[in-house]
C-alpha cells in the first residue's frame, strides 16, 4: 500500500514476529512495519481488535509493540536498528516483558 | 405531619448515599438523592475497591464484625445488583494479601493483628501470617524481598466505578429522584418534617439521612448530630491493562478485572484533591516493584489523588438525632466495603425509623464525647 518517496537511507535488517525485513536507516519502526505491508501491529487489550499505527507522531498509542522484549513500546517513536527484534502485541501485555 | 415530597432526603450521591438510597427504595420508601454538582471533591471516583477486612476493628472490636458482616453479605448484594441492573460489578473474595519488604514490617503487621484479635467479643477473621515460600504459593511473582505477610480468606475486591455507575442504575430503576447540582445549605425541621435549602430550591422530607462524607461534619450539628472528620488524601497509580498475574488483591496493590494494576495506599493529611505529590507516587511505585518485580518496565498510564472520607477515629459513624427525630448520620471510610450493609442492614433501619441499637450502638458519635459516652 505504502510507497517510498526517496530511498536515501542504507538498508537496516530487522526482524518482525521472527521473519526478516528491510527497512531504511531513518525509519521508525512503526513505518518499516507499514512499508513491509503489516496491516496490523497489535491487538487492542479488551476487544482483541486489531491496530496499525495511525497518527505516527505519538499520540495515539496505536502501534505498541514488543521491541527487543519490552512490550508497550510506541513504534512510531523508535528508530529501527541492525538486528532489532519486533513483535506485534496480541491483547493485554504480558507482565515482566 | 406535612406531605413532604419525599419520604427519606439521602445527602451525598457518594457510594455511601447511593447504597442507602437502594435499600430505602426496596423498603418502598419515596426516596430523593441530593448531591453537589461536578466541582464537589468526590471520594467515590478515587478509591480503590478493595472490599476488605483483615486489619479492620483494632480500638473498636465491634467494627470487625461490622465488617466482617457486609463481606459475607457482599456475594449477595453484587448478584441482586446484577440481576437488577443486569450490570456485573467485578466482586471476587479470593482473600488478600498485606505484603511486608522486612522483617520489622512482617513483626509489626503480626503485632497489629494479634492486639486486634486479642480484643474481647472480636470475631475470627481467620488471618495467617505467612512466610515467602507460603505466599510464593499462591502469588508466584513476589520478588526476594518479600520476608512474608499476612492472609485472610475473607478479604476482596470489586468494579468501583462500576459499583458507582450499577449503584446509580438500580436507584433510578427503583424511581428515586437523582437531584445533582443541590448542595445542600441549611437543614430544619418544622411541622414534623425537614426542610432541605439548596442552590436549586428547597427539598422537603419526612427524613433525612446524611451520607455526604466529609461534608457530614458541617451538615450533622443542623440536625443536632455530630461527625468529626479528619479528611485524608491518598494517591494512587494505575498501570497499563497486563494479563492476569496477580489472583489475590493485595493491600497496596490489585489487579483489576480489566487487566490494569492498581497500586496505592499513602496517606497525607491534605484536602487539596487537586495535587499530587510526586515523592509519594514514587514511593508507592518502588515498594510495588520490591514486591513484584516483573512491574518494574510496565508503563504507568495515570495517577491521581483523591480525599479520602476519614471520621477522627477511622470507624463508621451511624446515629440518630434526639433533638431532630427522624435525622440519621451514615458515615464511614469504607464505602465500598461497607456498602452491603449500609444498602440490606443500615437502609432498613432508617426506613422503619430508629436504629437497631444492638447493632450500631458501638457507632454512635456519642464515644466522642467523654463525658457522655457511656
Amino acid at each position: 500500500m505504502f510507497k517510498r518517496l526517496a530511498e536515501a537511507g542504507a538498508p537496516v535488517a530487522i526482524t518482525v514476529d521472527g521473519k526478516a525485513i528491510s527497512a531504511r536507516a531513518g525509519d521508525t519502526v512503526a513505518a518499516a512495519l507499514l512499508v513491509a505491508g503489516i496491516d496490523h501491529c497489535r491487538t487492542t487489550p479488551v476487544t482483541g481488535a486489531p491496530r496499525a499505527p495511525y497518527c505516527l507522531m505519538g499520540v495515539c498509542f496505536d502501534c505498541l509493540v514488543t521491541i527487543d522484549g519490552v512490550g508497550s513500546r510506541q513504534g512510531c517513536l523508535v528508530p529501527v536498528r541492525e538486528g532489532m527484534t519486533v513483535e506485534t502485541q496480541l491483547g493485554k501485555r504480558e507482565a515482566g516483558r | 405531619m406535612a406531605a413532604s415530597d419525599y419520604d427519606v432526603a439521602v445527602v451525598g450521591g457518594g457510594l455511601v448515599g447511593v447504597a442507602t438510597a437502594w435499600g430505602l427504595a426496596r423498603e418502598g420508601c419515596k426516596v430523593a438523592v441530593l448531591d453537589e454538582g461536578d466541582r464537589a471533591v468526590r471520594a467515590s471516583r478515587g478509591n480503590f475497591a478493595l472490599v476488605w477486612v483483615q486489619s479492620k476493628g483494632l480500638g473498636l472490636a465491634p467494627y470487625a464484625g461490622w465488617t466482617l458482616r457486609s463481606s459475607n453479605a457482599w456475594t449477595g448484594f453484587a448478584q441482586t445488583l446484577k440481576e437488577e441492573t443486569g450490570l456485573d460489578v467485578c466482586f471476587q473474595r479470593p482473600g488478600g494479601f498485606h505484603l511486608a519488604l522486612s522483617e520489622r514490617e512482617l513483626e509489626a503487621r503480626a503485632n497489629t493483628l494479634k492486639r486486634l484479635h486479642n480484643q474481647p467479643g472480636v470475631v475470627d477473621y481467620k488471618t495467617e501470617i505467612l512466610d515467602h515460600a507460603q505466599i510464593a504459593r499462591m502469588l508466584p511473582d513476589i520478588g526476594p524481598e518479600v520476608v512474608g505477610g499476612s492472609y485472610c480468606p475473607f478479604d476482596g475486591h470489586v468494579n468501583s466505578l462500576r459499583l458507582f455507575r450499577t449503584l446509580h442504575t438500580a436507584i433510578n430503576a427503583r424511581g428515586v429522584s437523582y437531584l445533582p447540582s443541590h448542595r445542600v445549605e441549611t437543614i430544619d425541621r418544622q411541622g414534623g418534617e425537614f426542610r432541605l435549602t439548596t442552590e436549586k430550591g428547597p427539598v422537603r422530607a419526612a427524613k433525612v439521612a446524611l451520607a455526604a462524607g466529609n461534608a457530614n461534619m458541617r451538615l450533622a450539628p443542623m440536625v443536632g448530630l455530630l461527625a468529626p472528620m479528619k479528611p485524608e488524601r491518598g494517591q494512587i497509580v494505575v498501570t497499563e491493562r497486563l494479563r492476569p498475574f496477580l489472583h489475590y488483591p493485595v493491600t497496596t496493590l490489585r489487579q483489576t478485572d480489566e487487566g490494569t494494576v492498581m497500586i496505592g495506599d499513602s496517606k497525607e493529611e491534605s484536602t487539596d484533591p487537586t495535587g499530587l505529590t510526586l515523592g509519594v507516587s514514587a514511593t508507592e511505585a518502588e515498594r510495588a516493584v520490591r514486591q513484584f518485580p516483573l512491574l518494574a518496565n510496565v508503563n504507568v498510564v495515570r495517577t491521581w489523588s483523591a480525599i479520602r472520607v476519614m471520621t477522627k477515629d477511622g470507624f463508621p459513624i451511624y446515629d440518630e438525632s434526639e433533638t431532630h427525630p427522624g435525622a440519621f448520620t451514615v458515615c464511614c471510610h469504607s464505602g465500598v466495603t461497607l456498602a452491603a450493609n449500609h444498602a440490606l442492614t443500615i437502609a432498613p433501619m432508617i426506613a422503619r425509623g430508629a436504629l437497631d441499637k444492638s447493632l450500631v450502638a458501638p457507632f454512635s458519635a456519642r464515644r466522642f464525647h467523654v463525658q457522655e459516652a457511656g
